[in-house]
């Protein structure tokens, strides 16, 4: 069954599909798909949080305010203050914008690099291909927030130095995930109709292999975002991300590891649940989008 | 089999190799000029050029990289920086703890995925299907440092079950050792946990469908008889890889977790020193984790194959 499943349900060449308008095509997949309309919507509600911040936080997430330190979390201070008395809460929605932004360039550095080689490994083949996979492997080898903690270490903690390594390790799934599509098109027929009739190399791999790849790539950028995120916050948690005092959701949960005797349990809640739900909103969106455009993985997921 | 094993170890021995030189690089290219560091207060330029001398880091780089990587092939990794003491001794002096906490997480984490995972298979779709899928989302989706403390918090400090943090050797006080075991192997198995019973879900729905399957029940046999004596078996082959990759990497997820509960292990000392800038420490920790978790893939690799003979490692491209 399986044989002959995969043939006939394999996504048609994007060109050929019917130039629908793109707004009605949108609204039809997320009508069809309400998990992913789910997962969109928080998500979308985070980067407009991040982008829109400095508007929306109550107080001043930086400025010290003595008097008002170690608050309890109420009605003034909904998520309580720390104990040089900033709000947790305008840390939290600041700190939107350091996670995010993390998430967003590291995943773009994964993203181009990773298809880039994996497109050279996969179309060319041959030495490119040997030394570009080996190189691959070998950052494989590494696991994955160890090498994130080395490079960052290496360059200097600082939070650009961060989204460079959590980018380096994103790489290979990038690269691995393309070369292997890139391999399986490269001989369909349409591929060499479109050689056939003289279409270059550059032709070939931009306007037919690359939009068929794609789907699986939004699907790889929505997880290995929700693990930039997450990186993100364990390399501030070490000291390795941003530097105070710009709120960073893992810095300030290092930070608030001091007052955890004393059961001041909200400067950790803040952030700790900030992480969460951003991480798990990715996910989830990874996961829906994954179900929804790849149906040969959703056999096996 | 053998030929497919020679190809799998002659293929890693340049991927070994470019592994020694980026970690040789990135502790190269890190900030701060070690002699200084290595040299303390002393600041006399001849003093100065000895030491440069004694740690061999007056030769150009590429000889450097060869007698580093000599060195390093004996197991000697140098001194630590900040203590002075030899970085292997270090290292195996915290192995114990580590892999101690560990074993406890990866059997803590297969031991319930299976139960669960397989419940959830049989039953899919009831509330216990819909729980453990919504658990295992958010068990990945959680920090382990803010799991840790959130434990911490509640077991260890308000209720006072645990202790929050520490270790004892199991040598001198068992139970104090296993009790202060918990709250990290808990930390350390909750995002293994979500990934294997999803596995274990999967793979078991996967296998209902064969068959083979149909042909156990078709010939009278009972439920548990089907599922234990049959279907897990073949389901839990990709299981044994993941579980078999998490063993591998098991210095990583300590790196966290041994911090957060003061468990003297091998992730806690990279940590600090990362934190000390005690680079050789650093480069050894990260080249035997690197190394071991490679060795661990090759061995799942082949463990895979001897347990499903449907594998064929043939000569083909990979």
């Amino acid at each position: 069954m399986s044989g002959v499943g995969a043939v006939s349900s394999s996504p048609l060449p994007v060109a050929q599909r019917a130039a629908t308008p793109l707004r009605g095509r949108l609204g039809y997949f997320l009508r069809r798909n309400p998990r992913v309309l789910l997962g969109g919507v928080v998500v979308v509600f985070l980067v407009l949080v991040a982008i829109f911040a400095p508007l929306l936080v109550p107080y001043d997430p930086i400025e010290v305010n003595p008097t008002d330190s170690l608050e309890a979390p109420s009605l003034q201070h909904l998520f309580g203050t720390d104990d040089l008395g900033r709000d947790v809460l305008s840390r939290v929605i600041l700190g939107a914008r350091v996670s995010l932004s993390v998430g967003l360039i590291s995943v773009t550095i994964g993203l181009i690099v990773g298809v880039s080689v994996g497109l050279a490994a996969g179309y060319l083949g041959g030495p490119v291909d040997l030394l570009a996979m080996r190189v691959i492997d070998a950052l494989l080898a590494f696991p994955a927030l160890l090498l994130a903690i080395s490079i960052t270490a290496a360059l200097g903690p600082q939070i650009w130095n961060a989204m460079i390594a959590i980018g380096v390790v994103a790489i290979p799934a990038y690269t691995r995930l393309t070369r292997a599509q890139v391999l399986s098109i490269r001989e369909r027929e349409f591929v060499t109709a479109t050689r056939a009739i003289g279409a270059s190399s550059w032709r070939i791999v931009f306007r037919h292999i690359l939009p068929n790849v794609s789907n699986s790539l939004v699907v790889q950028a929505s997880l290995s975002t929700a693990f930039a995120i997450l990186a993100e916050a364990s390399l501030s948690f070490l000291g390795l991300g941003a530097q105070p005092p710009t709120p960073s959701w893992g810095q300030d949960i290092n930070y608030s590891q001091r007052y955890l005797s004393n059961m001041m349990w909200w400067m950790s809640a803040g952030p700790g649940l900030a992480i969460f739900l951003a991480v798990l909103s990715f996910n989830f969106l990874g996961d829906a989008l994954r179900d929804a455009l790849d149906p040969h993985l959703r056999r096996r997921a | 089999m053998t030929e497919y094993i020679t190809r799998r170890i002659v293929l890693m021995i340049p991927v070994a190799f470019l592994v020694t030189l980026i970690i040789f690089v990135l502790v190269r290219m890190a900030p701060g000029d070690p002699v200084l560091t290595y040299a303390g207060e002393e600041r006399d330029p001849e003093q100065l050029e000895q030491i440069r001398k004694s740690l061999g880091l007056d030769q150009p780089l590429p000889v450097q990289y060869v007698l580093w990587l000599g060195r390093a092939a004996q197991g000697d990794f140098g001194r630590s920086i900040r203590t002075r003491q030899p970085v292997g001794d270090a290292i195996r002096e915290r192995l114990g703890a580590t892999l101690e906490l560990g074993l406890a997480a990866v059997l803590l984490s297969s031991t319930i995925s299976l139960v669960v995972g397989t419940v959830s298979a049989l039953k899919r779709n009831s509330w216990i299907d819909i729980v453990a899928t919504g658990i295992t989302l958010g068990g990945v989706s959680l920090p382990n440092f803010f799991l840790g403390l959130v434990l911490i918090l509640i077991f260890g400090l308000a209720l006072r079950m645990f202790p929050p943090g520490g270790y004892v050797p199991f040598t001198q006080d068992p139970l104090g050792n296993l009790q202060r075991l918990v709250l990290p192997a808990i930390t350390l198995a909750t995002a293994s946990l979500a990934v294997n019973m999803r596995q274990v879900r999967s793979s078991l729905l996967d296998v209902l469908a064969q068959d083979y399957v149909r042909t156990a029940r078709a010939k009278g046999l009972r439920q548990q008889a089907v599922i234990v004596g049959h279907a897990l078996k073949n389901a839990l082959i990709p299981v044994v890889t993941l579980v078999g990759l998490q063993v591998g990497a098991v210095v990583e997820g300590a790196l966290i977790t041994e911090t957060i509960f003061f468990w003297p292990g091998v992730g806690r000392l990279a940590v600090d020193s990362i934190g000390g800038r005690d680079y050789p420490v650093v480069q050894a920790i990260v080249l035997v984790s690197a190394l071991s978790f490679m060795v661990t893939t090759l061995f799942v690799d082949i463990l895979y194959g001897w347990l499903d003979p449907r594998i064929s490692y043939g000569g083909g491209a990979r």
